[in-house]
């Protein structure tokens, strides 16, 4: 890429790609703004002309708002606690050399490509269903009541579920870069008197923090988003309501574009800070 | 102290075995080297002292206690690895201070020590750097500062200039030369260069397939070694080996004589051939000679500047107390005495 002949011709290949990109995100990105400063209500007499930021203003002070970005908050945080920390002692354990290692590793990989309402229903009708679910003859076994996943702990299910989804992906990252590690470290911080807890703490685990930051970043880009899991399950009641899901509920529940859409730029916003705000805290692990 | 004794040690890998039971036994203070080509199992003998791999069978002591099935860390052994192994994430500082905080020490005791290393290896100015901002020779430096603050009984090298350039090398050979006059601990380092072996050593161990071919100081091995393997790789350029009728002449079946040891002329000699390439160094001429009917290609020393050109007839003479003989099996004679 060094002549400005190659430069101008690497940008005309791109542009097309360029192109494409650009519109799948700016066409769908200002219909949304068009759409929230309007009152649109398909069913109920279409357009209704523009109405500046009322859409913005009853969005916000809906009694479900807070709650929805409480709910978002939650489910991301424990999803990623949950991956990070399992998928590091699994990654740790799959390191190991054992039998059947190959086999393994595929198997570990199997719930990231069942797709989230399948896996979803499975949880819930497999094990969560109070009467016939797995967890409720675990629960009857020790003589304990079963419990009602859905209802009485819904977000705690729903994390349950998400992490099973991606704890994949977390183990599958965090495994390849503690293969990367160089082996004659961790014997020099054997010989230099480091105990196992100590060799992880010291070695193993400042050598992650890289693919973790990854991991960390990924998931919560697609854990915001996330949608199937609860339509499937709770259908966002109990408390199980994300942001995602109430945008949903406004647009084609309540068939109001024109709130939703709203709902979808508060959306935008929301991610964008809590992209900052890691960007941030880990930032300085990516510039090393 | 730093005596270290193995009896019988034989390690295997599954069904193969790298090393047959050898009996090996290191002095206090001293400098060993181990040498021999890649895959002679020198490194795999570092490491069972080391303690990082496992014994098959057999003893090693260290100072007189059984360290046969010590922890690496209980052995009181440093060792600098070949990738010198530093941990990325610390600061010099912290990389050297790193067996120490492992071990306990105070704050205080351990920047007195952090401190001394660094003054010895002169990392003072770059205690606060992490090792990605070091060159090869200074992160050698790190290494060995990591295995000093430990002082501990001995110290083991793995190849540890491998990686460094030409000129770089030079200079850290006679450094840690130099660090091991000072300390007058026993260190064991592992090479496959045989400079370095020549140069560093008090005592060398030839090793060959797991086998030590023999134990000797530098210029024992030179003058006198056991078999020819040993003769062919100590010295450099290689010891020039002839078999067949000239070798019966001298009652054996093969002999070797060191470039060194043959003068070259341009009008009689010995020997006669024709001058293939010649390497010019300034101080010395290495001279290829072919067609002498004794051997593919000799290598011959001239001193200095020598003017024979490429396909010119050359005369070469050995010197008659440095004809090295060895048997069918490859096992010295000794050298003829002059008659």
């Amino acid at each position: 890429m060094a002549t400005q002949h190659s430069r101008s011709a690497a940008r005309f290949m791109m542009a097309p790609a360029v192109v494409l990109l650009l519109g799948w995100m700016l066409v769908p990105l200002t219909m949304t703004l068009y759409f929230s400063f309007k009152k649109y209500l398909p069913l109920r007499g279409g357009d209704l002309g523009w109405v500046g930021f009322d859409n913005y203003v009853r969005f916000v002070s809906s009694s479900s708002f807070w709650p929805s970005v409480q709910t978002t908050l939650v489910i991301v945080g424990g999803v990623l606690a949950i991956t990070l920390v399992l998928g590091t002692l699994l990654a740790l354990l799959l390191d190991q050399p054992m039998w059947g290692q190959g086999i393994v590793r595929i198997l570990v990989i199997a719930p990231f490509f069942v797709m989230p309402t399948v896996s979803a229903l499975i949880w819930k009708n497999m094990f969560m269903d109070p009467n016939y679910g797995l967890f409720s003859y675990l629960w009857e076994f020790f003589g304990a009541e079963p419990i009602q996943w859905m209802s009485q702990a819904s977000l705690t299910s729903i994390v349950i579920i998400v992490s099973w989804q991606w704890l994949p992906f977390a183990t599958l990252i965090l495994l390849t870069a503690i293969q990367s590690l160089d082996s004659e470290q961790l014997e020099a911080s054997e010989m230099d008197g480091a105990t196992t807890i100590k060799r992880f703490w010291h070695i193993i685990l400042p050598h992650l923090s890289r693919a973790m930051t990854v991991v960390l970043l990924i998931q919560t880009i697609f854990l915001l988003s996330i949608f199937a899991e609860i339509f499937v399950t709770t259908g966002g009641a109990f408390g199980s309501k994300t942001l995602t899901y109430l945008i949903f509920q406004r647009v084609l529940e309540s068939q109001n574009v024109g709130l939703g859409s709203a709902g979808g730029v508060y959306a935008i916003i929301l991610a964008n800070i809590v992209a900052i705000f890691l960007m941030r805290i880990v930032g300085k692990n990516l510039d090393k | 102290m730093g005596r270290i004794v193995l009896n019988q040690v034989a390690k295997s890998f599954g069904d193969t075995q790298v090393i047959p039971p050898l009996d090996l036994a290191i002095e206090d203070g001293e400098f060993t080297v181990f040498v021999g080509p890649s895959g002679c199992g020198k490194s795999t003998l570092l490491r069972l002292i080391a303690g990082l791999e496992d014994i098959t069978s057999g003893h090693i002591d260290i100072d007189g206690v059984d360290a046969t099935n010590l922890k690496p860390a209980d052995r009181k052994l440093a060792m600098v690895f070949q990738s010198y192994a530093l941990y990325p994430h610390m600061t010099v500082r912290k990389n050297i201070a790193f067996p120490l905080k492992m071990a306990g020490l105070s704050a205080e005791e351990t920047n007195r020590r952090v401190q001394a290393a660094a003054d010895v290896l002169s990392l003072t100015d770059y205690l606060d750097r992490r090792p990605g901002q070091l060159s090869g020779g200074q992160r050698q430096r790190v290494a060995i500062g990591r295995a000093i603050v430990r002082e501990p009984s001995a110290f083991l090298f793995d190849e540890p200039l491998s990686n460094l350039d030409a000129a770089l090398r030079v200079g850290m050979r006679l450094e840690i030369s130099e660090l091991h006059k000072r300390l007058a601990t026993t260190m064991i380092y592992v090479t496959h260069d045989q400079v370095e072996a020549m140069t560093m050593a008090d005592k060398i161990v030839v090793l060959q397939k797991g086998l030590i071919e023999q134990v000797g100081s530098p210029l024992e091995l030179y003058r006198s070694p056991r078999n020819r393997f040993v003769a062919g790789f100590i010295g450099s350029p290689k010891m020039n080996f002839i078999e067949g009728a000239e070798a019966a002449k001298h009652n054996a079946h093969c002999i070797g004589v060191r470039p060194e040891h043959l003068e070259a002329s341009a009008t009689e000699g010995q020997w006669k051939g024709v001058v293939g390439v010649s390497e010019h160094l300034g101080s010395d001429t290495f001279l290829h000679v072919h067609e002498t009917g004794l051997a593919p290609s000799l290598t011959v020393r001239a001193s200095g500047e020598f003017d024979l050109a490429y396909g010119d007839t050359i005369y070469l003479n050995p010197r008659a107390d440095s004809i090295h003989r060895f048997d069918a099996e490859g096992v010295s004679l000794g050298t003829e005495q002059p008659a």
